[in-house]
């Protein structure tokens, strides 16, 4: 084979495997957050939440939930109401979730890999030029799976429910466009990755130049616009259960109501990875922008592995503590769990230890290791950030009640527009203050 | 036609912070951002009953699943008067009686069914009972079966079913409710954790509350 083929099978494999990991990754993120959402709402409500589905001995805190609740929502049979629009009704799920699944891909992952043959690697699946757009335009086009959802149902709590959720996503969706505009203002761009390279500087030397530094107001608006837009408390009015027993999908079940309850998480996480990337710096590391983090990698590796191997003797501690908390309590297997857990992780601990050894004892493969681990670290850094942003969410859904109705649209439109506005007027004149665009 | 009198209600002003609405919202989520960390820590521990392996000890005069109590040599107490069928609102219990070989007891039951699916509970049948033999003390809140027809359940059954302080020694660890004073002062916020005063009465003081409804005997 010649090896100008033989590139170009190399970049259709890469191709491939972004688009692969930017559809799974979202969707392996939702049964996470689901049983992030099970455990964190229990604990903040003083319950256990779930530990009791095991397969043999391994429960996980929970985890095995996950498996069962997936195959009880494939397993279940898809009723389809009579009366219905079956386009339309079948129409809305797909409509939502690929939707949500759709804006993903515009999010860098990491910065620009570059490999020792001169190839780059962009950690972007959609190249566009559009950016921020995209977030915007493919956004407003989850009303209509709402109010198809709605619509399509013939009831009149699924309809009251769409008009609601429509009402709700167009309103919030002025000031959500309008907070960013602040920001492509300071940035000038629209360019997802170039916004996150901008965010690697630091603001008067010690702060991380990132977005809610220098725009605060916008990220205050841009959060609270993207809980509206992923219709989640306090502004799930849509599925008002005491009102409109649960909204747009009320006539929905098995895995239809399914496709619906996956896109709400995946547009949870595309929520967290715009914030992130916005205002909390994207795949920026404090203090280490990327020619440090190939420079450093070397002793950033072994840094990295010793705190991994730290926080697997931590767990491996605090099970051991379970262990010896609940011991005896089933009298069969189960009680062992921690142990076991214990065990292996100690296990894990030890081969993390082993790596940093063999890594200082042949040294690191600087050339291609260099660029591969800072492009590891910097994933690991934004989903870290996702899944912070994420907690957030959900610490904020078993916190607040939800909106009335009347207060939602007094929100949206004679505080929140008027402030996203007014930023827009102060970054303006900030910028003609300090001189130019780049200032 | 009396005029209409208008009372006038202050409400209360938001204050600034208020009105933004962000204030009180971290407010609210340090509180519940505590409970989270005091649950993941474990200091708020055992609020919560692990059923099926923990049980509660029901206080005293809960009306759980009905027994027969027996005389000293094992036979069934009750001499078929039929008073509980009669006066049970539910119509749930159903006696056959038989003779007895002792003839100064004259009657006891063939059949002694209580449908549990139809009881309601309300205890009138161990008040009626002239003789002590049905009490409703087994502390049993949980009844369960795969089919209709083992819910109603007979003579033999009921007979051997205990009351609840003779096997929450053996059978069920000692769990009961919560030790609410104790657990309300380990805590770091107590106005938030103390229980209300209602649950606290009825655990220091059950017989109080029930005694009303509580059979009176001993």
């Amino acid at each position: 084979m010649n090896p100008d083929t033989l590139n170009a099978v190399l970049d259709i494999g890469i191709v491939l495997a972004k688009v692969l990991f930017f559809i799974l990754f979202p969707l392996s993120l939702v049964p996470l957050l689901v049983w992030l959402e099970r455990k964190v709402s229990a604990l903040i409500q003083d319950r256990p939440g779930p530990n009791r589905a095991a397969i043999g001995f391994v429960r996980l805190g929970g985890l095995i939930h996950l498996i069962g609740d997936t195959f009880k929502m494939l397993s279940k049979e898809q009723l389809i109401p009579r009366n219905v629009h079956l386009f339309h009704y079948l129409a809305a799920p797909v409509i939502i979730a690929g939707v949500a699944l759709i804006i993903l891909p515009v999010v860098p992952f990491a910065d620009v890999i570059h490999l020792p043959g001169g190839k780059e690697i962009s950690m972007q699946a959609l190249h566009l030029d559009a950016g921020i757009l995209w977030y915007f335009a493919m956004t407003s086009l989850m009303v209509y799976g709402v109010v198809l959802a709605g619509w399509a149902s013939n009831n009149k709590y699924a309809l009251l429910g769409g008009v609601r959720s429509s009402a709700q996503l167009i309103s919030y969706e002025l000031p959500l466009g309008l907070s960013v505009i602040g920001l492509i203002m300071t940035f000038g761009t629209v360019h997802l990755n170039d916004m996150v390279i901008a965010q690697g500087d630091l603001l008067f030397g010690f702060l991380p130049k990132w977005g809610i530094f220098i725009q605060p107001l916008a990220a205050i608006v841009f959060i609270v616009c993207a809980f509206a837009e992923t219709n989640r408390a306090p502004f799930d009015l849509a599925e008002g259960e005491s009102e409109l027993v649960a909204g747009f999908h009320v006539e929905y079940g098995g895995m239809l109501f399914g496709t619906f309850f996956m896109a709400e998480y995946v547009a949870m996480v595309v929520a967290s990875a715009m914030i992130a990337t916005l205002f909390f710096g994207g795949w920026q590391i404090p203090y280490l922008p990327t020619e440090r983090l190939i420079a450093l990698a070397p002793v950033l590796s072994q840094v990295a592995l010793a705190g991994a191997a730290v926080v697997m003797l931590g767990l491996a501690f605090l099970s051991y503590r379970f262990y010896a908390k609940y011991n005896g309590k089933f009298k069969d297997i189960r009680d062992k769990e921690g142990l076991i857990y214990c065990v292996l992780l100690i296990l894990a601990a030890g081969g993390a230890f082993a790596t940093m050894g063999a890594l200082a004892m042949f040294g690191f493969p600087q050339e291609w290791g260099g660029p591969l681990f800072a492009a590891l670290a910097q994933m690991g850094a934004f989903i870290g950030k996702i899944l912070a942003i994420c907690i957030f969410f959900i610490w904020v859904r078993w916190t607040l009640p939800r909106f009335r109705y009347d207060q939602l649209m007094f929100l949206g439109w004679k505080s929140l527009l008027p402030i996203a506005l007014a930023n827009i007027f102060l970054t303006g004149v900030m910028i003609f203050l300090t001189g130019g665009l780049k200032g | 036609m009396k005029p209409v009198k208008i009372k006038k209600v202050q409400r209360e002003e938001l204050n600034f912070w208020e009105k933004t609405y962000l204030v009180p919202i971290f407010q609210g989520m340090s509180v519940t951002a505590k409970h989270f960390v005091a649950n993941l820590t474990g200091s708020i521990d055992k609020v919560n009953v692990d059923y099926p392996e923990e049980q509660k000890v029901m206080p005293k005069g809960y009306r759980g699943k009905h027994r027969l109590t027996q005389r000293d040599d094992g036979t069934v107490k009750c001499v078929a008067c039929m008073m509980c069928a009669t006066v049970c609102p539910a119509n749930c219990i159903h006696i056959e009686a038989e003779e007895h070989e002792n003839p100064e007891i004259e009657k006891r039951p063939k059949i002694f069914d209580i449908d549990l699916l139809r009881c309601v509970y309300c205890g009138y049948c161990v008040e009626a009972c002239p003789c002590d033999a049905i009490r409703m003390d087994s502390g049993i809140y949980t009844i369960f079966a795969p089919k209709r027809e083992d819910f109603v359940i007979h003579k033999d059954q009921l007979l051997q079913i205990k009351p609840q302080s003779e096997f929450a020694a053996d059978a069920r660890p000692k769990q009961g409710m919560p030790a609410l004073p104790g657990h309300s002062a380990g805590t770091s916020s107590p106005q938030i954790f103390s229980p209300p005063a209602r649950a606290e009465n009825r655990d220091t003081e059950p017989m109080k509350q029930d005694s009303s409804l509580a059979p009176s005997k001993d």
